[in-house]
């Protein structure tokens, strides 16, 4: 916390949790998809699903996912922009176990048929987490360029993906490993100091073992 | 962030001869590692947008539950045929409280200070101060600066979150906040600074946060009212002299004690207190059918 979380933010109300909070977990899931989403499912949890209406967060979840910040202040027009921009949106209730209070599932697809589904949780302020990204545990903040690799559980994938984040100077500042079960689904989600640049994010994709690797940029 | 006891910000301030103010901008530069001009920016920045806020006032808004909007213009319209009763600088304040609160629950955009929910006080306070008194806007920066210190505190020591501390932690922390920033714009030293801070926040500990169908409307927006006037009352009563009798560090450390103490149903729950009374489940009850 620094001086400036406590004399601001500038946002749209009227809640930091309920409402920037929401528009922040809807712009992480527009970053992490990389493409203008078409289609986007959102279930609600707790009390996002009991105030939510009150408090704007169904405008606030998909003004984020039209790339808009907290302070934009055509959140409450959000609906009627999505529909101008062609993103079809709907409304649910979200199934989770032990979820946050106030919790957010978003089924998205991208205009390119890239799909993501992430669990986004806001902790207070209008600080996020991002708990789950496609099923797997994620839990990064937003607040940091964040490299989240899918791949197999074997030897040696930590060791290319964190070689080649020194060879391009890049510091790690947290960084997380779990897997579905021994040898199945692993997932790795790192928070850097500086950004990974495009180039080496293409090249992990290539390498063997890797499925699927999701960048989020504070660019 | 580095300060948790007013007296580690009044400490520095003697021993380096220099104001409340510039220790806070000085930990500033700091922490987020910026210089001087860039951290004075962006605080300015936060005053222009506290003005737009201000000047982007709509009576006509009504907020999505239909509880919220238009009693800022009552209170406009009540200071131009009467503002005798309480004068013209606190019908002001009273009147950039509601309407601030006001645009806050009409998802416009505010400055959240310390809170969304609180984002009235220290508006209402400085910028009836900036229109009024006709100081330089530096002067109203440097007074954020000392409003931002004494946050920083609470936030350290206690709580600037309802649902941690009720509402004492909200609009007791703004209304804190900006009883030590009039006191310094009206000429007051660090003690004059520190005990306003600890006379409003006398007032307001124990305040609980139960907002009616658990939205930022009742009784929060008026509450920003009565936040704003404590903080000139207060500021007032620290600037006579008077101090306050307990150590202001020690109100801070008996907020967060009692928010502890508070129970969950009056911490940000909608649980109990105004939210359960007949008429507010009456609300909240009409308000899901309309939502």
């Amino acid at each position: 916390m620094n001086l400036f979380d406590i004399m601001g933010p500038v946002m749209v109300g009227p809640s930091s949790s309920h409402t920037a909070g929401a528009v922040k977990i809807g712009y992480v899931a527009r970053k992490l998809i990389g493409e203008p989403i078409v289609s986007a499912k959102i279930n609600l949890y707790g009390s996002f699903l009991a105030t939510g209406r009150g408090h704007g967060t169904h405008f606030a979840i998909v003004a984020g996912l039209l790339g808009m910040k907290t302070d934009d202040v055509r959140i409450p027009k959000s609906m009627e922009i999505a529909k101008a921009e062609g993103m079809q949106v709907s409304f649910g209730r979200a199934d989770l176990e032990d979820g946050h209070p106030n919790s957010a599932e978003l089924e998205l697809v991208g205009a390119e048929g890239r799909k993501l589904t992430i669990v986004g949780e806001s902790i207070g302020g209008s600080l996020i987490n991002i708990a789950k990204i496609d099923g797997l545990d994620a839990n990064f903040s937003g607040e940091y360029p964040t490299l989240i690799v899918h791949n197999l559980d074997q030897p040696g994938h930590v060791a290319e993906v964190t070689s080649m984040l020194a060879h391009k100077s890049v510091n790690i500042a947290t960084m997380q490993l779990y897997r579905a079960k021994r040898g199945g689904n692993a997932v790795m989600v790192i928070e850097c100091d500086q950004e990974v640049p495009k180039e080496s994010i293409e090249w992990l994709n290539h390498l063997e073992g890797i499925e699927k690797v999701t960048y989020y940029s504070l660019l | 962030m580095s300060f948790a006891r007013l007296k580690e910000i009044t400490d520095i301030s003697q021993e380096e001869n220099i104001l409340f103010w510039e220790v806070v901008l000085r930990d500033d530069m700091k922490e987020r590692n910026v210089s001087r001009e860039e951290s004075f920016a962006t605080m300015e920045g936060m005053l222009d947008a506290m003005e737009s806020a201000d000047n982007d006032y709509t009576p006509s808004l009504k907020s999505a539950s239909g509880l919220a909007g238009g009693d800022g213009e009552k209170l406009e319209k009540c200071r131009q045929e009467n503002g005798k009763l309480v004068g013209d600088f606190l019908a002001e304040v009273m009147e950039k409280a509601v309407k601030m609160g006001e645009s806050n629950a009409c998802m416009k955009r505010i400055v959240a200070m310390p809170t969304a929910g609180s984002c009235g006080v220290i508006p209402a306070v400085l910028l009836t101060y900036l229109n009024q008194k006709k100081v330089a806007r530096e002067k109203i920066v440097e007074a954020l600066y000392v409003a931002g210190g004494i946050g920083e505190v609470i936030a350290t020591s206690a709580s600037i979150a309802g649902a941690e501390g009720g509402c004492q932690a909200e609009i007791g922390s703004a209304s804190a906040m900006a009883a030590g920033a009039i006191a310094y714009l009206e000429g007051g030293d660090n003690e004059a600074i520190v005990n306003a801070c600890a006379l409003a926040l006398k007032n307001m500990l124990g305040l609980t946060c139960d907002p009616v169908a658990g939205l930022v409307e009742v009784p929060c927006i008026k509450r920003n009212v009565s936040g704003a006037v404590n903080a000139v009352v207060s500021s007032r009563i620290a600037l006579s002299g008077i101090k306050s009798a307990i150590e202001p560090d020690e109100v801070i450390d008996s907020m967060r004690r009692i928010g502890r103490l508070m129970p969950a149903c009056l911490r940000e729950t909608g649980e109990d207190g105004l939210a359960t009374t007949k008429s507010g489940l009456a609300i909240a009850n009409k308000i899901s059918k309309v939502l």
